[in-house]
């Protein structure tokens, strides 16, 4: 009679767990894409070199359920036999929270969900759909983005590249010859490959021009807000185009050209004159980017302080400017600060070629809807 | 077969004679040696065939994680039904795979005899196979979009069910009278009352409003949502369903896994083993036994218990075993502390209270009565508070309103909101929620589309 019995199948085609494991991971990724705008402003991305992964708290994951909060109520434990009342088990929330150990399946965990990504991984959703808007045919073409094109057949090549077809047909042919045409005995002289060749497609030129307020008057918050935006768009440009050169420039009362990582990391003080800025930028467009070979896009991050008499010439200078590039973006930071517009931002209203784009920053995750404002496809459309 | 399978057939063979001889009676098991994935799969599904949804992916992910990095290892999986199934783990030794099997023959044991099993299905492999088949249906018809959107909510009270709950409960009882009988015979007098016209009219009863509050919130709904269509109502009934099945585990982990531990030893005992083998079965023994000091081990407390019944009864002259096969048969985890959880096992066992006092976790009692009582409260609801559906027809106006029984510990509030928005999308009208912030606050909290999140009281 069959009381007991032991088998072993074989289970290699059994994929049902890895296939319900890829639509968690699907759901990962959407909840991540819901949480870009804040993901965009997570302090730790911007502060790395952008090689690491990155683990991003995900919120969205949670089975919600009614539950118990038990985090302020008494709960049985066991002791190694010395236990006695008043004695700490933790202290400061440290040692081992909620959801570790076993069971313990009723006290309120960690309610979030770490999800692992590389920069690269992030930076594609990021800038799925950004682009240079305006961008044009210019003279001198340089701005390169390879491309791949299978173009030739040979008889060596990775085995991913083998051209099936090819080398079927090689192999009757050969079999053919010697009176017996069928499909077998491959050798390697039967083998084909597709090959490649790199096809470079030359676009305009295309030169981003951005200019920070490093003032006195931009705190913290305005520091910061402004890097994380430059921070993501140096990343966009770089990941999306070859060849796009972009120029740094820092300001107060004077503007000048500074690295990148000077930009990135350094502070000034004193007052704010918006126009050295300006002026700095409508040289360089004389000396080394004139409008007819390059597509320019200027940038401007300030927190709107300026010197009150500078206004009238920083309207004049930047309507010079919007008239020779394709795109100019003036983002002011105003964290709660001001219920009013700055000076500055009122005199640009009076700007009305659509080619001037401004937005108002008043929180971290307003970064990433500036990213979308400056590099959405039908910005210069819509002004 | 190989030399490791056959060695291990006979030892199992042996272990299920040695069990028999002690008076275990399980249901005939079959056991299968697999790899660690399908362990994992089988593991965060509850058993093989179950319904694809991404939780389950997401409980695979976890514990694949934690098998590959060397944290857990999932070493015994079996299936309530008969014949019974069983896994064994490909990478075990022989001698680890022979205690898994001791320790699962006292499970179906377990299954078989428990009064609390009495009315599982023992095809339930077949049954969620046919349910799977029947959700891939319908993300087919409606597509696995929408599917997944209602199994989300459907899951989100999953644990909300009562096994005696009958469709009629979510009804009101048009056959009670209003009023108790004053005296036991009263009403043998009034037949003779009948039909001279006389007698008051039944008052107008509304049927959405149950004339007990009901605690099976999944039957409440499918009952009278006005929203779900037939095919969602038949997703909440599978997941009814299976939950049910997989509720007297829920009720029995401590017991089910003290009996198991207890025959494991004992069974081993039984064996001939070498003094290596029985040095390698002294510490994954002792491993499974491990206490841990924040949340209790199942299989310690019960282990514990049980072998202090039979000491106890064996220093009383009665027989020890033979009490043991009673307890098995008759306790649940509620039932076993309350009845047999005594002042030496809580002494003995250091069991104590701790809490959260500031910034620090802090033992703040060792009676063992209160130890005792909050043990038994913990189990009593298995962690998941008691809610009630009192009304579908809240305010005339369709509306749901639910209870949470207060027992003193608040709800996590902010996952309350976001279950109520999963019982809006079942119930498609505004759902309301009574409970309390502490003893003397109470809080009405409600939801749905057009309001929002809205607090009452």
């Amino acid at each position: 009679m069959f009381t007991v019995t032991l088998e072993s199948h074989d289970w290699s085609l059994h994929r049902k767990g890895a296939i319900d494991q890829a639509r968690h991971k699907r759901k990962v990724k959407e909840a991540i894409r819901e949480n870009l705008a804040d993901i965009v402003s997570e302090q730790s991305l911007i502060t790395t070199d952008g090689k690491k992964i990155f683990k991003v708290p995900i919120r969205t994951l949670d089975e919600y359920r009614f539950r118990f909060d038990t985090s302020e109520q008494k709960q049985v434990g066991q002791g190694d036999g010395k236990s006695q009342v008043g004695d700490v088990l933790e202290r400061g929330g440290q040692q081992g929270g909620p959801g570790k150990g076993q069971g313990a399946g009723d006290q309120p965990g960690v309610d979030y969900y770490e999800a692992e990504l590389t920069m690269d991984e992030l930076a594609g959703m990021i800038f799925e759909d950004l682009s240079l808007p305006n961008l044009e045919e210019k003279r001198m073409q340089e701005l390169e983005s390879p491309a791949v094109r299978f173009t030739d057949i040979r008889k060596s090549g990775p085995f991913s590249n083998l051209d099936k077809r090819r080398t079927i047909r090689e192999n009757i042919k050969r079999n053919a010859l010697q009176g017996d045409p069928h499909f077998g005995s491959l050798t390697n002289d039967d083998l084909r490959f597709k090959t490649w060749e790199q096809d470079i497609q030359r676009e305009s030129n295309a030169v981003v021009i951005a200019m920070m307020d490093v003032s006195g008057s931009m705190g913290t918050f305005e520091k910061y807000v402004s890097r994380a935006f430059y921070f993501w768009m140096v990343h966009f440009l770089r990941t999306k185009y070859d060849n796009v050169e972009i120029v740094f420039v820092a300001h107060h009362t004077e503007a000048k050209e500074v690295t990148e990582e000077e930009f990135f990391t350094r502070g000034e003080s004193g007052g704010t004159k918006a126009s050295s800025a300006y002026q700095l930028a409508l040289s360089l467009l004389e000396e080394r980017y004139q409008p007819d070979r390059w597509n320019i896009y200027p940038f401007h991050f300030s927190d709107g302080d300026n010197w009150p008499s500078d206004n009238e010439l920083c309207l004049q200078l930047t309507s010079e400017l919007v008239e020779r590039c394709n795109q100019f973006g003036y983002g002011e930071i105003r964290q709660g600060r001001y219920s009013y517009q700055s000076t500055l931002m009122h005199t640009f209203e009076r700007i009305t070629n659509p080619k001037f784009v401004s937005v108002t920053i008043a929180d971290k995750a307003d970064v990433y809807p500036a990213l979308r404002n400056f590099f959405g496809t039908e910005v210069g459309a819509r002004g | 077969m190989g030399g490791y399978a056959r060695e291990l057939e006979a030892g199992i063979e042996r272990i299920w004679d040695v069990a028999q001889s002690l008076g275990l009676r399980p249901f005939p098991t079959h056991f299968e040696i697999v790899p660690a994935t399908v362990m994992y799969e089988i593991g965060s599904y509850g058993m093989p065939g179950r319904f694809s949804h991404w939780t389950h992916g997401k409980a695979y992910q976890v514990q694949k994680m934690m098998y590959d990095y060397g944290l857990s290892k999932i070493y015994e999986l079996v299936i309530n039904t008969n014949p019974c199934y069983a896994f064994l783990l490909e990478t075990n030794t022989v001698l680890q795979n022979k205690l898994v099997a001791a320790h699962v023959l006292a499970h179906s044991d377990f299954f078989a005899n428990s009064a609390h099993f009495g009315e599982t299905s023992r095809r339930m492999v077949d049954t969620v196979t046919l349910n799977a088949d029947r959700i891939r249906t319908y993300e087919f018809e409606h597509g696995a979009d929408d599917v997944e959107k209602l199994l989300d909510a459907v899951l989100s009270i999953q644990e909300h069910v009562d096994p005696h709950a009958t469709p009629a409960d979510a009804h009101a009882d048009h056959r009670r009278p209003a009023t108790a009988p004053e005296r036991a015979y009263d009403d043998l007098w009034k037949l003779s009352e009948r039909g001279n016209g006389n007698e008051p009219q039944p008052e107008r009863v509304n049927d959405m409003r149950p004339s007990r509050p009901m605690r099976d919130l999944l039957m409440f709904i499918m009952e009278h949502s006005p929203r779900l269509t037939d095919w969602e109502r038949d997703v909440v009934a599978i997941v009814r369903a299976e939950m049910l099945y997989f509720y007297p585990q829920m009720q029995t982990k401590i017991i089910n896994e003290g009996w198991a531990s207890y025959w494991h030893a004992r069974i081993m005992r039984e064996l001939e083993l070498s003094e290596d083998e029985y040095v390698e079965f002294a510490q994954l023994h002792s491993s499974i036994l491990q206490p841990s000091q924040r949340s209790l081990n199942p299989y310690h407390v019960g282990f514990r218990i049980l072998e202090d019944i039979e000491r106890r009864w064996n220093d009383d002259g009665k027989d020890g075993r033979a009490k043991l096969m009673e307890v098995r048969e008759t306790e649940s985890d509620v039932s076993l502390i309350r009845n047999y959880l005594t002042e030496d096992l809580v002494r003995d066992m250091d069991l104590f209270l701790y809490q959260k006092v500031g910034d620090e976790v802090v033992i703040v009692d060792k009676s063992w009565e209160d130890v005792r009582q909050r043990l038994v409260t913990q189990l009593a609801s298995h962690g998941i508070p008691v809610i009630y559906a009192e009304d579908g027809d809240y305010e005339g106006n369709r509306e749901l309103y639910l209870r949470h029984s207060w027992d003193g510990t608040p709800l996590d509030m902010n996952y309350a909101r976001k279950t109520l928005e999963y019982v809006n999308r079942l119930w498609g009208r505004r759902v309301w929620l009574d409970t309390r912030k502490s003893d003397d606050e109470p809080l009405l909290i409600s939801y749905d589309e057009k309001h929002g999140h809205q607090i009452h009281a």
